[in-house]
């Protein structure tokens, strides 16, 4: 029994612990025992990897060991930090900067790798490298972007360069051709391809994201999120390590299954997200692609109003969307739940699977403000109870309750699943302003007879609507 | 063609002036035997002046079509003309030689009484409307014996308790029952076997009696079914208890025309004097032990028990307009030409189920017919040319597309895993099957808790750690430089991901306690 194979014994361990850590994730009941076995499981692992690293340290025990408490110290203490003061609005910055990270691992893990043994490695072990610093390399800057994105530091509209499935392509044939000069060279030259191509790689990153719009970015952060686990998987073929191979595919399949989900949610195909474009306005519309004009007559309410219809209301289904995140309304929202259901109102939540910027993002924001799990519906599970409601709030979401979706062939989000709210007695819609939503779609629900508009700040009006009950 | 309407035993008739405005105007002749509609307040003037015309008991008897309420029992088939139409109330169920006699007379017989209980046919349910009327009725009869006020009342002299009302059997008629009391001001508790009715009786005003062990379904066609031996036991304990405590009982349990005995004789001795049970059963020999179709029993602890089996027909004026409503709108199914000829489609489920004789055969009873229809197929995908996106095609040749992208990506793969050296192909299969598991496992994350997962996944991707720690050692500076940059990223993954799943999952919670913890929560 050598040190490997110890160490091997407790890379299997691990594995098995990630799986049942993932499994666990599934239901509310188990999940906080799923995150348990996965701390365990990467508490064994690194336990297995840091005596291994002293094993086969070239260099004196001592310094390895001393620069691996500091790089611990470092995440640890980073690592905390964040996660302890990110505000859960935040939450899908913060998860596209961590895939970031990942894949600028991935790259220098590469490229550490081809620095060690680059010159005597057979063909197979080269073309790993290159394919690990390739998807690396696209996560960290694709990342990078969805990261600005979300947090507002760049416009969030899709770039749409001409052309830009040809520029992808391009760029991806280079790649090939760079590999083919990549394996032929037989010495530390080959170092020029690798670089070039890393560049190429961190462009095509930047490009394939820009090109997606906002409304899209659920489904782009749990593609990102398949992205960094395919890197870690690429990482452990060009390691040998099966560890990497298991936990890679496993993220990277997890990853693919989200985005597949929010996919089909919005009634589109995976490829059309992916090749981005989508919900940038027609030619000549930008920035003022909302047109009302013609469509109808809105009505306008009053938060004393909106009280006044609340406490003769039965049945109440909030539907918050990414604009309750926005105004940080998810507390006085969670408290005119509660104090509507201390008066008997039977009061429910529900989530459309792409509302906010990160799949399930709603729901964690609600679980933030101490709304209870089970009043929080799906969409499927409410659509039905719709038509018996009597008042539907709806706080800051636009496209997910847009009946176009339904009643409109020709509009671009036709067919897509939404939340039937125009069914319920009366509708109040919480918006900033006329503005259209992320797809770039006028919203008849504004225009119909059963519908009220509140505008203004949603915080600042569920507020109003509190002191007034 | 020409419709009779002939004048019938009880106190309803089959159409009324405004019916008879419908049928003229679907094309047949209307002729109303004089003083049909008398005892349901429609003199015969009000149908002249409507459009029909009057005639004698032979006339409204030998018509091409004859609608009349019910069929009485002693009525012999002869009645009718060879080849004539007769839409009525039949109870085939219980009239095998009444069936026969019809078919024999080349009688084409339409039971009102048979119509599937589907919704599309809702507006030829005569017994769903009819038994609304009675169970209004039942409360009024009951009220009118009961010695006191249904509802509370505060006098100047002191305040008297509201009645209790014990309703057995939520169906259409326990429903109306229920409303009619609750609207008077009673307590009303029902009991029902089957328990989706819980939600109708609230919705009427009822408190739900439950008993467990005690629930039935239904069956295809929407009647309810017979219950086991158990479950009896189990309802039986409720009415036991519930009777002891009601001031007014209504029963309305009907099986397929046959009356299950709830209410024993002991139940209604343990009951109150002056207490009142309705037994709306009567017609299928009563759900009470004591009651006696048609009659108003006192028993000799002085509970009052009305078996009358006409409580709808103690509302003739509605009750004849339903039943002509009713009989307008078979007609209207069976006249798709407008023209006054009566067109009998058997393809119809509706109408093959009404239908107990034809062409001299009996063909009751009708094959079974599915009461829950299966929910519309979601509508068609919008055509693809509106899509805005890039890359759609028709669907078919997209499946195709698919089918063929899948197995070039095999073929490749397969060839990939054959040209690798052996020691990889090691890899590949832990690859493969780890994408598998991943399939499984992610495919039932509950959709609530897909942020928690993700961060999750990505502090499980921050393994590649692994791969950073093992560099660290290397003799070259570079490498341990780039190393060491790596696994700091990475650890911090790992940390900040874990420590950030731990956290939101602590926010998720579960409901009862909830005003409690939301006023802690909301500041």
């Amino acid at each position: 029994m050598s040190v490997a194979s110890i160490v091997q014994a407790a890379y299997l361990a691990a594995a098995v612990l990630f799986i049942l850590s993932l499994a666990g994730l599934s239901r509310q009941e188990t999940a906080r025992r799923g995150v348990v076995l996965g701390m365990s499981g990467m508490v064994l692992a690194l336990a297995a990897t840091v005596a291994l690293a002293l094993d086969r340290s070239e260099r004196p025990v001592a310094v390895t060991a001393a620069l691996i408490v500091l790089v611990l110290v470092v995440g640890a203490s980073v690592g905390t930090w964040r996660a302890r003061t990110v505000e859960m609005t935040q939450m899908p910055e913060l998860i596209a900067l961590l895939h970031s990270f990942v894949g600028i691992a991935a790259v220098l893990v590469g490229y550490g790798s081809y620095l060690t043994e680059g010159t005597h490695a057979g063909t197979v072990h080269l073309v790993e490298v290159y394919l690990g610093v390739l998807i690396g390399a696209v996560t960290f800057t694709g990342s990078i972007v969805a990261f600005l994105k979300l947090s507002a530091r760049i416009r969030s509209a899709a770039l749409t360069l001409p052309g830009r499935n040809w520029l992808n392509l391009a760029v991806l044939v280079m790649c090939a051709v760079l590999l083919w000069w990549f394996l032929a060279a037989r010495d530390r030259s080959g170092l020029a391809p690798l670089i070039l191509m890393t560049l190429l790689a961190l462009a095509l990153g930047w490009h394939l994201v820009a090109a997606i719009g906002g409304g899209d970015m659920p489904v782009v952060v749990s593609m990102l999120n398949s992205y960094s686990g395919w890197a870690a998987a690429a990482a452990g073929f060009m390691l040998g390590n099966d560890l990497l191979i298991i936990t890679g595919a496993l993220v990277g399949s997890s990853g693919a299954i989200l985005s597949y989900i929010m996919c089909k949610a919005m009634n589109r195909s995976f490829v059309s997200v992916i090749l981005g474009g989508y919900g940038s306005p027609a030619p000549g519309a930008t920035g003022g692609a909302e047109d009302p004009s013609g469509v109808g007559q809105h009505r306008e309410t009053s938060s004393d109003a909106v009280a006044a219809l609340l406490s003769g209301a039965r049945s109440v289904v909030v539907v918050p969307g990414y604009g309750m995140a926005v105004a940080k309304a998810q507390y006085p929202v969670a408290e005119l739940a509660s104090r509507l259901g201390d008066r008997g109102v039977d009061v429910r939540f529900g989530i459309h699977p792409v509302a906010g910027r990160l799949p399930g993002h709603m729901n964690v924001l609600l679980a933030e403000a101490r709304v209870p799990y089970d009043i929080v519906l799906g969409m499927d599970e409410i659509n039905g109870d719709l038509p018996s409601t009597d008042v539907v709030l709806v706080i800051g979401a636009n496209d997910t309750v847009n009946p176009a979706a339904e009643e409109d062939p020709a509009s671009p989000i036709a067919g897509m699943p939404v939340l039937e709210v125009w069914k319920a007695r009366d509708v109040v819609v919480f918006k900033r302003s006329m503005a259209t939503g992320y797809a770039g779609v006028a919203n008849p629900l504004f225009f119909r007879e059963n519908t009220a508009m509140l505008f203004g700040d949603a915080k600042e009006q569920v507020d109003a609507i509190l002191r007034a009950l | 063609m020409r419709i009779g309407v002939p004048r019938e035993a009880g106190r309803l008739v089959a159409a009324t002036p405004t019916t008879v405005g419908r049928l003229t105007g679907l094309g047949y002749e209307v002729l109303v035997e004089a003083g049909a509609g008398e005892a349901a307040s429609f003199p015969d003037a009000a149908y002249l002046a409507a459009g029909a015309s009057i005639g004698s008991a032979a006339d409204a008897w030998g018509a091409d079509v004859v609608t009349a309420v019910e069929w009485q029992p002693r009525a012999p088939a002869g009645l009718l003309r060879p080849g004539a139409t007769l839409i009525a109330q039949l109870a085939p169920a219980t009239r095998a030689v009444l069936l026969h006699d019809l078919a024999e007379h080349a009688v084409t017989a339409l039971a009102l009484d048979a119509v599937p209980r589907i919704s599309r046919a809702q507006s030829l349910d005569v017994l769903s409307a009819l038994s609304n009327v009675a169970g209004y009725r039942a409360v009024v009869e009951a009220a009118a014996e009961y010695g006191g006020m249904l509802a509370g009342q505060v006098t100047a002299a002191g305040t008297t308790k509201p009645a209790t009302v014990f309703v057995v059997g939520a169906g259409v008629a326990g429903l109306a029952a229920i409303g009619a009391a609750a609207s008077l001001g009673a307590q009303v508790r029902a009991f029902d076997v089957r328990p989706e009715a819980a939600e109708q009786i609230e919705s009427t005003g009822g408190t739900v009696v439950r008993a467990s062990g005690a629930t039935q379904t239904v069956s295809a066609d929407g009647y309810a079914s017979t219950l086991s031996e158990d479950q009896e036991a189990a309802a039986a304990r409720v009415y036991a208890t519930e009777t002891a405590g009601a001031d007014i009982v209504v029963t309305t349990a009907l099986v397929r025309g046959t009356a299950p005995r709830t209410i024993t004789a002991e139940m209604v001795a343990a009951m109150r004097p002056g207490s009142v049970i309705v037994d709306l059963a009567a017609p299928g020999g009563g759900n009470c032990e004591l009651t006696v179709p048609g009659e108003r029993v006192v028993t000799a602890n002085g509970v009052v028990i009305l078996g009358y089996t006409d409580l709808a027909a103690r509302l003739p004026r509605h009750s004849s307009e339903l039943v002509g409503t009713v009989v307008a709108n078979v007609l209207t199914l069976l006249t798709p030409g407008e023209d006054g000829r009566l067109v009998l489609d058997l393809t119809d489920p509706v109408v093959r189920g009404m239908t107990v004789t034809h062409q001299g055969d009996v063909l009751w009873p009708p094959p079974p017919v599915q009461v829950s229809v299966v929910p519309a197929p979601p509508p068609a995908p919008p055509a693809p040319e509106v899509r805005s996106a890039v890359g759609h095609d028709k669907d078919g040749s997209r499946r195709l597309t698919r089918a063929v992208t899948f197995a070039l990506a095999a073929a490749l793969a397969g060839l990939l895993v054959a040209a690798s050296p052996p020691g990889l192909t090691g890899h590949f299969t832990v690859l493969a099957l780890a994408v598998v598991v991943g399939f499984y496992v992610i495919s039932h994350v509950s959709h609530s808790l897909h942020t928690p997962l993700m961060s999750q996944t990505n502090a499980v991707s921050g393994i590649i750690l692994v791969g950073a720690l093992l560099q660290i050692g290397s003799s070259s500076w570079i490498v341990t430089l780039l190393a060491v940059v790596a696994a700091s990223v990475a650890s911090i993954n790992i940390f900040g991901g874990f420590l950030v799943t731990h956290r939101m999952l602590g926010m998720f919670r579960r409901g009862p306690v909830r005003s409690a913890a939301s006023r802690g929560g909301a500041r």
